[in-house]
């Protein structure tokens, strides 16, 4: 009698465990902070379609590079996504994420945007191109390209702006030098630079077209032109090499660069990596846009610029004052 | 009578300058559009869970800090030990540390590859426990010493002399003399540990509904520009530190009302 | 008497226990909590040009001077106010005593806020300072308000009048009674709330990165400039300035306990 019931419970309770088991599949997304909103919306549809039907995932939003550090520190993570390359490529560094992590048809990309100048009301300084920005009395906004790493967009959008303006690269070092003559506040994010200029401070800041439009979708009093110039943001998302369900994972991926997912990150601000889903919004092209490669690629570029002892913005940092 | 005034009137001008404008100018925020919308900012899942991590963090670290503040302010005022004095001053370090640089020890000591890493120390309740007992430890100690060296050992000694035990002795003497700055520690150590956000920031991992404490919260829905959110989370941890000195107030004993 | 006499070695035999339990424990826990963390900093610590850099060494100076200043202008406000606070009487005086510990429960990015909104570009009392070295010492102002405040407040509470009553009979002024009789009772805890706010400022900065601007040479504090490294991949030379700054405030700190022991020489 007592075989016959523990076989019953055994057989009745299997089928039970084995679709929790599958339901158990819980994948970490760690991401930086603007897109939050955006995968609020993407992890209920990925869920409805078939790969995404057991999956559940905890998240983490964050400053990109605090969460490139976090992960780096043991923080657990199946998929991360950032604002900029480097931030993973510390991870590839430290065996975190497989080095072919761009080998795909998107290059590891999953979101793009556009370096932008958000201006007063009517734009009454009429800032169009990077040349106007050293106009006498122009004051400028940008985050700290150290403290933020996304603030690294903006330098290389100004100085491959200089270079699209026909200047050598000398020249477009000075460039940014003047440039940053006109700088009267680093603040130390994006966003608090939003916050900033929106208090009342410089004539113009340097913004991503994504937090943008974000900051209008919001009901934020923002206006901003794209200079011709500008360079075309591109950002990351890989799985990690540590993560415990990579087919999930990459699933999750591979959602992403669907239509459906790419026009919800249109409606966030974004500009999407596939064509066709941009209908009734407004993402101008710019004929002078250029990408990291033109000015020498997130390696070189990070040494060059951004070594905190020798990078030509610690120089320009450095000698601002003293 | 005009020394009263006027030192009443500088101290409520500078109050009114740094205190009460920004206290006002939160609730303002808060409550411009209405009281529903701020209700309703600090009701959703994830406000909810965030107030009751920052309640864990606050009911483990307080008493901790307290305990410890009792004790340390009796072993540097009465005990005399050699380094006292290196010992007093150590403990108000934490607070010289800024939160990004605390987060970033703590991780170098419990992350991958740290010297105590891989016991889900960070990333996980106990790190963010850790980092709140860290920023909030010098205030009760600060606070107790002063009216420890202030009162003297004369009572203390008496009640020996009478044949009292150690315990009898802080309980009966020591203790009355210390409730009220104890009291003020407690208040000052629980508003500290409400309000810590950078050290808390580094180490929680800020999981979605797991880690994430209140400040942390603040910070996301200022991210998002939610404003009557950030606001009225705000306004919650200031009610629960106003709600903490009138509880500590209202302990008093009548013989002690001034 | 020689009852008392007789008695006095057994109470001593008894309390033998609690100074070594006071101090043991109280060491074990400062050990867990801070000097372990600050032992994995300092052996981190790699790359002292981080520090002595002339960008790094401006930083180092604003901060420390904003800090001395804040403290000291602390130990007098912070004073005035717990004296208003516990021997004045005027209508809503629990309201504002209860008000005294919020800029230490408010996140510091309400504070900044909150800040930047009052006294910056749209100031509504037209009143604009931010962006500039006075913004860096509003926030620290702003942030360390509870601390005189607080550790005044309970000395006060303690005090007995008697002696100032005695001064006032014998014809003292009031300046002098607060002078001769009630600064000596409250000096040590003005210190130590002026050690707390001092500590405090050095290691501000949510409050202060917003509305300071954080222009290199001219408004940036040291926690930003160590947050710069940090972001930048430099940790070994974060984790350096930031033993410099402990071993500085570690410095004042003494000082300012050296300070008590000297004004308090009297009484030993």
């Amino acid at each position: 009698m007592r075989r016959i019931s523990l076989t019953l419970i055994l057989a009745l309770a299997f089928p039970a465990l084995a679709a929790g088991a599958a339901r158990d599949t819980k994948l970490s997304l760690v991401a930086y902070s603007t897109p939050r909103e955006a995968y609020g919306q993407l992890i209920p549809a990925f869920q409805k379609t078939a790969a995404g039907k057991d999956v559940s995932f905890s998240q983490s939003f964050g400053a990109s590079g605090e969460q490139s550090r976090a992960v780096a520190s043991g923080l657990d993570a199946d998929i991360v996504a950032f604002s900029l390359a480097p931030d993973i490529s510390s991870l590839v560094q430290k065996k975190l994420v497989p080095q072919n992590w761009v080998k795909d048809k998107w290059h590891g990309m999953v979101t793009r945007s556009v370096v932008v100048f958000v201006v007063r009301d009517g734009n009454p300084k009429k800032l169009k191109t990077w040349s106007d920005l050293l106009k006498p009395g122009i004051q400028i906004v940008t985050p700290n390209p150290f403290t933020s790493g996304g603030a690294r967009w903006n330098v290389m959008a100004a100085y491959g702006g200089a270079l699209r303006a026909g200047k050598t690269p000398k020249q477009a070092e000075t460039y940014l030098a003047q440039m940053w003559k006109h700088v009267v506040a680093q603040p130390a994010s994006a966003r608090e630079g939003l916050q900033t200029f929106l208090a009342g401070r410089g004539d113009v800041f340097l913004a991503y077209e994504n937090e943008a439009l974000f900051a209008q979708k919001k009901g934020q009093p923002v206006q901003f032109v794209i200079p011709k110039a500008t360079i075309l943001i591109e950002n990351p998302i890989a799985v990690t090499s540590t993560s415990k369900h990579k087919p999930q994972a990459q699933a999750f991926l591979k959602y992403l660069r669907t239509a459906p997912a790419q026009r919800i990150f249109a409606e966030n601000g974004y500009r999407p990596v596939v064509k066709g889903v941009t209908q009734g919004l407004s993402f101008p092209n710019r004929p002078q846009l250029f990408t990291i490669k033109y000015v020498g690629g997130w390696t070189k570029v990070e040494k060059r610029f951004f070594d905190p002892r020798t990078g030509v913005m610690a120089k320009i940092q450095a000698s601002s004052g003293g | 009578m005009t020394g009263r005034y006027v030192v009443r009137t500088a101290a409520l001008g500078y109050l009114a300058v740094l205190l009460a404008a920004p206290v006002g100018y939160v609730f303002w925020r808060t409550f411009r559009h209405g009281f529903w919308p701020a209700w309703h900012a600090v009701t959703t899942p994830d406000a909810v869970h965030a107030l009751k991590v920052t309640l864990i963090l606050v009911a483990i670290a307080v008493p901790a800090n307290t305990i410890f503040g009792v004790l340390a302010a009796l072993a540097i005022v009465r005990h005399r030990f050699p380094g006292a004095g290196v010992f007093n001053a150590v403990v108000d370090l934490p607070l010289a540390l800024s939160p990004v640089v605390v987060g970033l020890a703590l991780l170098l000591l419990f992350g991958r590859g740290g010297w105590l890493g891989g016991h889900h120390v960070v990333f996980a309740l106990p790190g963010m426990v850790l980092a709140t007992m860290f920023v909030s430890l010098p205030f009760v100690v600060r606070e107790v010493v002063p009216v420890l060296r202030e009162i003297g050992t004369e009572q203390e000694q008496a009640a020996a002399t009478l044949g009292a035990s150690t315990l009898q002795t802080f309980r009966r003497v020591t203790w009355p003399a210390i409730r009220w700055a104890t009291a003020y520690g407690v208040v000052l150590t629980t508003a500290r540990a409400l309000g810590e956000f950078g050290a808390v920031s580094v180490v929680s991992g800020r999981l979605a509904g797991q880690t994430e404490s209140l400040t942390l919260y603040v910070q996301d829905r200022y991210q998002a520009f939610d404003e009557v959110g950030a606001y009225a989370s705000a306004v919650v941890l200031a009610l629960i530190a106003v709600t903490t000195l009138i509880l500590m107030t209202a302990l008093k004993p009548k013989e002690e009302t001034r | 008497m020689a009852a008392s006499a007789e008695a006095l070695p057994a109470p001593k035999a008894r309390r033998s226990a609690a100074p070594g339990l006071a101090v043991g424990l109280s060491t074990l826990y400062l050990s867990v909590i801070v000097l372990l963390p600050l032992a994995a900093l300092v052996w981190r610590a790699h790359g002292w040009d981080a520090i002595t850099s002339s960008q790094a060494t401006s930083a180092l100076k604003l901060t420390i001077v904003a800090s001395l200043a804040v403290a000291l202008i602390n130990a007098v406000a912070g004073t005035a106010i717990a004296w208003t606070l516990v021997r004045d009487r005027f209508f809503g005086q629990s309201v504002v005593n209860a008000l005294v510990d919020l800029p230490f429960a408010l996140p510091t990015i309400v504070a900044g806020l909150t800040l930047l909104a009052l006294y910056g570009p749209k100031s509504p009392a037209g009143v604009d300072v931010a962006f500039t070295r006075w913004a860096i010492l509003l926030a620290l102002l702003f942030v360390t308000l509870p601390f005189v405040v607080r550790t005044v407040q309970p000395v006060l509470l303690e005090l007995d009048t008697a002696m100032e009553d005695a001064a006032a009979s014998l014809g003292a002024s009031r300046a002098a009674t607060f002078r001769r009789v009630i600064l000596p009772n409250i000096f040590p805890a003005i210190l130590s709330g002026v050690a707390l706010a001092f500590a405090r400022a050095v290691g501000e900065f949510g409050a202060v990165v917003l509305i300071s601007g954080n222009l290199p040479f001219k408004t940036e504090v040291v926690s930003v400039y160590v947050f710069g490294r940090i972001e930048s991949g430099d940790v070994g030379g974060a984790a350096a300035a930031s033993v410099v700054i402990l071993a500085l405030s570690f410095g004042v700190l003494i000082a300012i306990g050296g300070v008590r022991r000297w004004a308090t020489r009297h009484d030993r």
